[in-house]
């Protein structure tokens, strides 16, 4: 049984605005809560990189190749920030990544979609990091600050990343009819995933009232997916590409977007390990880990020469 | 030899000349040299610094948050260290 008077004080620190600290007394389902979304979160980031990373090498000019690479190095370090913030909750970083590799922690459902073409690339960034944007953004006015922290630090990157995304795609959006079809064909290929990653809707994900009130979670997923849909159609229209999505329609009297239903099927197949590149990310995760062991193993012998030779010095 | 992600490094970044150095986060590494460069990729990407100092997290000792209050305490009911306790007639110049 949990004391209820720290309880107490520990809510009223979050009613109050205030962060909780490591080192803070926390509840049991708080500190669980956050390394299960922390960790998750951080494992999105870390195989967040791979659909992009394919295509680094086919980039086409210089300038998206440099402007990819620097992406994909930020999401490493976005994945970086995040282990470090969910360290700090008493688990470590061998402990997030065993779990990563046997199936028990998750990773963000979008990342198992392949990237068949250049313009994958450009809706990733456009639409991908743009809905992670609206989510990180109300993440980072959450109660814990660690990981507060790395959202504000995490929301100031990503800005980049949306942008040169929309630049790719309206490129191809302006080039020939090929490019033109290719943009559309990715959108339509991007679009329904991206609005189901920011996670199932409100009447099917329990227990959010307590999360909210922790301020572990900041505001309902389909609150999200609507902000994220109203400032995204008509940057569509801008360059001409079609939102995949028939029932789309403005609604002036509330000023938002009412859209056609979502295929939850399909997110929960995804989520459950069913989804088109579920494996093979998974073995590009658990390939890498086995084929670096030797070169962690190496620095840490070679740390150890060292030090035994300045002593001896 | 158990698996390893390597000790954990405590950053501190200097933004500017003349400027103290600011906790940033930390980074996993095998030594120091590592964990400078490591912490150079992670965390001044976009010039955020000019100078970088590493500690072993482990080598870093805390007040405890418990103790807080008392620990703080003593210097709570010194007003007498503030300038603004004292009351200097109007007029009086450069004090
Ligand atoms: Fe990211
Ligand atoms: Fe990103």
């Amino acid at each position: 049984m949990e004391d209820s008077k720290k309880i107490e004080e520990f809510e009223a620190k979050i009613a109050a605005g205030q962060k909780i600290e490591p080192k803070d007394w926390m509840p049991e389902a708080y500190r669980k809560q956050l390394i299960r979304m922390m960790s998750q979160h951080a494992h999105s980031e870390i195989v967040g990189m791979l659909p992009e990373g394919n295509w680094i090498t086919r980039a086409p000019s210089l300038r998206r190749k440099a402007i990819l690479l620097a992406k994909v190095q930020d999401e490493a370090g976005h994945g970086l920030y995040l282990y470090s913030a969910t360290e700090t909750l008493g688990i470590d970083r061998t402990e997030l990544l065993s779990q990563l590799h046997t199936g028990k922690a998750k990773y963000s459902s979008i990342f198992n979609y392949p990237t068949l073409t250049w313009a994958d690339i450009g809706a990733i960034g456009w639409l991908v990091d743009g809905a992670a944007i609206m989510n990180q953004t109300a993440l980072a006015r959450g109660s814990y600050g660690p990981y507060s922290r790395a959202m504000v630090r995490i929301c100031k990157e990503e800005s980049f990343h949306n942008r040169q995304g929309y630049e790719i795609m309206m490129h191809l959006a302006q080039g020939t009819p090929e490019q033109k079809e290719m943009a559309q064909d990715a959108l339509n290929r991007w679009w329904w995933p991206a609005i189901m990653m920011l996670g199932p809707s409100d009447d099917q994900s329990p227990n959010s009232e307590q999360l909210m009130r922790w301020k572990v979670k900041m505001e309902s997923n389909d609150a999200i997916r609507q902000r994220f849909i109203d400032r995204t159609v008509p940057q569509a229209e801008f360059i001409g590409l079609t939102i995949p999505d028939k029932d789309l329609k403005f609604d002036a009297a509330t000023g938002h977007y009412t859209h056609g239903p979502i295929n939850w099927e399909e997110f929960f197949e995804v989520i459950k390990g069913n989804g088109p590149c579920n494996a093979k990310r998974l073995k590009a995760r658990t390939d890498a880990d086995k084929k670096g062991r030797w070169v962690r193993e190496a620095a840490v012998a070679y740390a150890a020469k060292r030090e035994k030779e300045k002593l001896i010095a | 030899m158990s698996d390893t992600q390597w000790p954990l490094w405590e950053v501190f970044v200097q933004a500017n000349p003349g400027i103290p150095h600011k906790h940033v986060g930390n980074v996993h590494a095998a030594d120091a040299e590592m964990a400078i460069q490591n912490a150079r990729d992670v965390y001044t990407r976009r010039s955020e610094g000019i100078s970088i100092w590493v500690v072993p997290a482990a080598a870093i000792s805390a007040s405890s948050p418990e103790d807080q209050g008392a620990f703080f305490e003593p210097s709570n009911d010194k007003p007498y260290r503030h300038p603004t306790f004292y009351k200097i007639p109007e007029g009086v110049k450069y004090l």
